[in-house]
């Protein structure tokens, strides 16, 4: 913050020293509040999502139709209600006029709560990827540019099966997000003619997987493991030492940059792990090689970022271009409560990295997903190939709206 | 346990100790009028989330400043108390759509007594369990009791709904004024952390609050003079569940949700931060605790790096804990004895 603060007034100073008084005649700078995890589980990943956010406002070098783009950053642990203090604080206190964010699936419903209160503030999801977040009472000035996560599944079910995984076991975190990503496999799976004999949820941020290990049934043909961060690596560690080998299903955080980066053993047998993600490290179009590039020039590895960037970079430098592509389309108008730009929001076709993104009636995003498998480099990097890549999914996953099902514990079920 | 609480009669009670008001003196007038002026020049923001706030949160510490400094137990499950309240408010009463399954949808004032009653009822039962035991064995099984509860919310969906908990807990519309909004909410809460306050301060003058502090200071002795040891230390968590209590149901209406994470570790090493932080050798502790941590987690990420923001608030809590053994207050006390010409102020900074 202090950091911004000082980069700011020195970029005020050049500016008037250089003959730009012209920008501050234009308007006074836009405010954006920017909430990511830079505590509990998803720590590495928040840092990476703030990276992210950073490089679409530096694409733009920090100014959008003449108004400086200004980011106050707060942070939360992954806990609704931590989320909805730091982002009350972030528009009540600090006035932040467009607010980005949160990270995780239980935040994003509380703060999608929370902008109902704040009809002026147009709220753009971090990395959120809950469906009820945009499917139950979903909040007019809340838009979220990002599949979420059963989206992000589709196609992954018809992989497991091209790879002869008959019956496969469910390890997955007990809440929204992991619930939508199991849901967005299963319904595919199921219907295809797979099984799923056992599903075991943990607890987010739980250290001991013994008794899950334990439960593993021997006839099945894979795990389907939908854990993130530091839940991924603890099960991965303890599943070597208990001597598993079970190929794995990934969810789209369990095989993300920052779980291919971990140094344990296990990391090998990670190879061939199939999973389904917004993002794939080795995709070949030049918007997202671009990206890549982009990422690994202001974020070297010594900085303590990812060699590639990782899903929540991608997410919210995603969610942060809609932000500011939108200001552009209002020619940095947010007068009147915002209504012009939030208008502007919803019409707007967003080009991203991976494809373009439109937004539905409850303004959640139509875009593509990736199936990728885990390879290993000359030099031992882990990372992400392309198998297939599926556009234009919806948050129906192409179902009809009848027979779609929100994914919780026990839904959909295939024993 | 009555009868032979009339034993407190016989004791020789100092001059001071009466039911007479405690005496108001200027610095009390001063502090309620900045009180009930703060909304009127504070932003709606300062109002809620750091006035309001800050009130909840030193309630509930009040009950283990209570428990602690005047009973001599220092109980973890006090934020479990609260959570209990807070998840009968949830659970009697009106949540979200989507969770109607489980809340029961009563109206808001018989969810919220039921959720009192139910929770000072296990307020009792923790005491129960915890009373026979001395020093960090009260800390641990109330710990365990705590991380119980931490689980059972996590893990029971029938009842308590698992990791997502309840969504949508708002303060009721009374009277035509909106709870939720800051300004009735904050009085709201102003009105209970006082009604809190004094309600301590009168009961420590009371031969009940004489009685714990002797139990505190000398367990085996009260015994011989014929007090129920067990009976007054039970009746103690009794009276903090119920503060405990009213204030799990204020924080739970002022975040609009609760779930494990509401009752988890963190938030029982918070409550503890708090009263050790503010002094838990007068009621008034608690609270300033509570304010000066509710400002460093709010704008602590202000200040300094945002990778760094943590180390921040746990340096300026061990800077107050290791200069000052009694947290604020104990600053507060010593201040005063070194500008005070009188005699009579304790370093301490007790309730004389």
């Amino acid at each position: 913050m202090r950091r911004t603060f000082v980069k700011t007034l020195v970029a005020a100073a050049v500016l008037a020293a250089f003959g730009g008084i012209g920008y501050a005649q234009q308007g006074k700078p836009v405010k954006i509040g920017l909430l990511a995890t830079l505590e509990g589980p998803f720590a590495a990943g928040g840092a990476d999502g703030m990276r992210g956010a950073e490089m679409a406002v530096n694409e733009r070098k920090g100014v959008v139709a003449g108004r400086k783009i200004e980011l106050v950053k707060a942070s939360s642990d992954a806990k609704p209600d931590v989320a909805v203090n730091a982002t009350r604080k972030l528009v009540e206190q600090d006035k932040v006029d467009i607010m980005v964010g949160p990270l995780s699936g239980g935040e994003g419903i509380a703060v999608k709560e929370y902008s109902k209160t704040q009809p002026n503030i147009t709220f753009i999801n971090g990395s959120s990827g809950a469906q009820a977040t945009t499917l139950v009472n979903p909040s007019p000035n809340f838009f979220r540019f990002n599949t979420e996560g059963a989206q992000w599944m589709v196609g992954l079910g018809k992989a497991a099966l091209d790879k002869g995984y008959k019956r496969v076991m469910v390890i997955a975190e007990d809440y929204a997000f992991p619930y939508s990503q199991v849901q967005g496999f299963m319904a595919e799976y199921c219907k295809l003619g797979g099984k799923v004999p056992v599903k075991a949820w943990v607890p987010l941020g739980g250290k001991d997987y013994a008794s899950v290990i334990a439960r593993i049934p021997k006839d099945i043909d894979a795990l389907v493991v939908v854990l993130g961060g530091a839940d991924a690596v603890n099960f991965l560690n303890q599943y070597e030492a208990a001597g598993g080998d079970k190929p794995m299903i990934g969810g789209s955080i369990t095989v993300s940059q920052d779980i291919l980066n971990y140094k344990g053993k296990r990391r090998d047998s990670l190879v061939g792990t199939i999973a389904g993600s917004p993002i794939a490290d080795s995709y070949d179009a030049p918007e997202f090689k671009k990206f890549v590039a982009d990422y690994q020039k202001a974020y070297p590895v010594s900085s303590g970022a990812y060699p590639s960037p990782s899903l929540f970079a991608l997410v919210y430098y995603i969610n942060m271009k809609a932000a500011l592509d939108g200001l552009e389309a209002v020619k940095g108008d947010l007068s009147d409560g915002q209504k012009k730009y939030q208008a502007a929001l919803q019409k707007m076709t967003l080009k991203t990295p991976t494809g373009d993104v439109k937004l539905d009636a409850n303004r959640q995003a139509i875009g593509s997903t990736f199936i990728t498998e885990v390879v290993k480099d000359k030099q031992g990097n882990l990372s992400n190939k392309v198998l297939r890549k599926v556009d234009g999914i919806d948050q129906m996953l192409g179902m009809k709206k009848e027979e779609f099902q929100m994914g919780s514990r026990d839904v959909p079920n295939c024993p | 346990m009555m009868s032979r609480g009339q034993a407190a009669i016989v004791l020789p009670a100092p001059r001071e100790i009466s039911f007479q008001l405690p005496r108001i003196g200027v610095r009390h007038l001063v502090v309620l009028v900045f009180l009930l002026a703060y909304p009127w020049f504070a932003t709606p923001f300062f109002t809620f989330q750091i006035g309001a706030q800050s009130l909840a949160l030193g309630l509930i510490a009040l009950s283990l400043t209570f428990l602690g400094g005047y009973g001599g137990m220092v109980s973890l499950a006090q934020i479990t108390v609260a959570g209990i309240a807070g998840y009968g408010v949830a659970i009697f009463g009106a949540a979200s759509a989507a969770d109607t399954a489980i809340s029961l949808g009563w109206p808001w004032w018989v969810a919220v007594l039921i959720s009192i009653a139910i929770a000072t009822v296990c307020a009792s039962f923790i005491g129960w369990l915890s009373v026979r035991t001395e020093g960090i064995y009260t800390i641990m099984i109330t710990l365990a009791v705590g991380v119980a509860f931490y689980y059972l919310c996590l893990q029971n969906y029938s009842v308590f709904n698992g990791f997502q908990g309840f969504q949508r807990v708002h303060a009721p519309t009374v009277l035509g004024i909106n709870l939720r909004d800051a300004l009735p909410f904050y009085y709201l809460v102003l009105f209970w952390s006082l009604a809190g306050y004094f309600f301590v301060k009168y009961l420590l003058r009371a031969p009940f609050g004489i009685a714990l502090q002797g139990i505190r200071d000398n367990p085996r002795r009260m015994n011989a003079l014929g007090f129920n040891v067990t009976a007054h230390r039970i009746a103690a968590y009794a009276v903090a569940g119920v503060i405990a209590a009213v204030g799990g149901v204020l924080l739970v209406w002022y975040n609009g949700l609760i779930g494990p994470g509401s009752v988890g570790t963190s938030w029982i090493i918070n409550i503890l931060v708090i009263a050790v932080l503010g002094g838990m050798r007068h009621p008034i502790g608690p609270f300033l605790g509570a304010i000066v941590f509710v400002l460093l987690q709010t704008f602590a990420i202000d200040l300094i790096d945002r990778e760094r923001f943590n180390l921040l608030i746990g340096a300026v809590f061990l800077v107050i804990v290791l200069f000052s053994p009694d947290g604020l207050l104990g600053w507060w006390a010593g201040i005063r004895a070194r500008f005070s010409t009188s005699k009579f102020v304790t370093p301490r900074g007790g309730v004389r």
